[in-house]
């Protein structure tokens, strides 16, 4: 039990990880995108954002557990 | 270990972080207690119905307020149509215009006019909340965890309501497994997918909450930080910090409402036509 702080914390880190990764690829991508193709840029935004909230989502979920963690333990 | 003891209960005293986040039996009134005789707090009424509580509580108030608020500006605003919008109409036009054209029509199509104004009144009671949530003496009702279960029930009974009326109850839920799979792979699949129907919903619940939560905590931790370290001086560091994230807090009160609407918007859609 007295481990249970640092298992959150390193999770939380997990989570940012892997969050900053996708979410960094995917506005990289999506940037690209819009330097090759200007008028696409209406498209590209509202993909961007709706695949964007997907991988927040999932680190959301991620932190909320570790929350729980802590406050639970 | 005495002293530490002592400065870490000092500390819990002054930063109640969870008394902050979570739903309270009291609301905070800044200017109606003169005398301190109730710490700044105003008790709520409780009521139990059937064996369940159901008290008035701080994110109910905040809830009401936020539906007052909407109802009287949108009344306001739009009272007397005008072909060249002013001031306050001309702030709802703009947000309204652009969930239209950009968002909801272009993913649903003209089919889209039906839920428009369900997805219009999700976004602007979110928004409400969110930036209510930022006022001093306030409260987030979107940082409750039922709240935006809540409103993710509502969104995610609109998307079973715009299957089943399009495609029929069997069709519907006969759409959600993929056509032309063996048999044998249908014991896989039909949990799988079934699960998948419900992250959809729960996603957005988290979403919603654990952004509002995530940024207060942020704040608080920041300027908790000064009675953490027994400082003033960490309030010049610490302060600045706390408003960057407050302004930040403001713009993702925005997106996060937008998000809401957008993945409701896209959930609904691909629940009434299956095939794109």
């Amino acid at each position: 039990m007295e481990f249970a702080y640092m298992g959150a914390g390193i999770g939380m880190g997990l989570c940012a990880i892997g969050a900053g990764l996708g979410i960094g690829l995917l506005a990289g991508k999506a940037l690209e995108g819009v330097a090759r193709q200007p008028e696409a840029v209406g498209d590209i935004r509202t993909n961007m954002i709706l695949t964007a909230a997907l991988v927040e989502g999932v680190a959301l979920i991620g932190e909320v557990f570790c929350l729980l963690i802590v406050l639970t333990k | 270990m005495a002293g530490e003891t002592q400065a870490a209960d000092a500390a819990n005293a002054q930063v109640d972080i969870i008394g902050h986040i979570l739903d309270s039996p009291y609301i905070e009134l800044p200017f109606v207690d003169f005398h301190h005789l109730l710490a700044g707090k105003v008790s709520l009424p409780s009521l139990e119905l059937f064996g369940i509580d159901l008290s008035i509580t701080r994110h109910v108030v905040i809830m009401w307020v936020a539906s007052i608020l909407l109802i009287v500006l949108m009344l306001r605003a739009f009272r007397k149509p005008r072909t060249v919008p002013s001031g306050l109409a001309n702030f709802f036009e703009a947000i309204v215009l652009f969930l239209r054209d950009e968002v909801v029509l272009p993913i649903m199509g003209e089919d889209g006019k039906k839920y428009l104004p369900f997805l219009l009144t999700l976004f602007f009671f979110i928004l409400f909340c969110n930036l209510l949530g930022l006022v001093p003496y306030s409260a987030t009702a979107t940082g409750n965890i039922s709240v935006t279960a809540g409103l993710a029930l509502c969104s995610f009974l609109v998307m079973l309501g715009a299957g089943i009326a399009n495609n029929g109850l069997f069709g519907y839920f006969k759409s959600l497994i993929p056509s032309g799979v063996p048999p044998v792979l249908l014991i896989i699949l039909i949990p799988v997918e079934l699960i998948g129907l419900l992250v959809k919903p729960f996603a957005l619940c988290v979403r919603l909450f654990a952004n509002m939560t995530g940024g207060h905590v942020a704040i608080l931790v920041f300027l908790g930080l000064i009675s953490i370290l027994q400082s003033e001086w960490i309030a010049i560091g610490s302060v600045p910090f706390a408003v960057a994230i407050y302004m930040l807090e403001i713009f993702v009160g925005f997106v996060q409402a937008f998000v809401f609407t957008l993945l409701s918007t896209v959930f609904i859609s691909m629940a009434a036509h299956p095939d794109h």
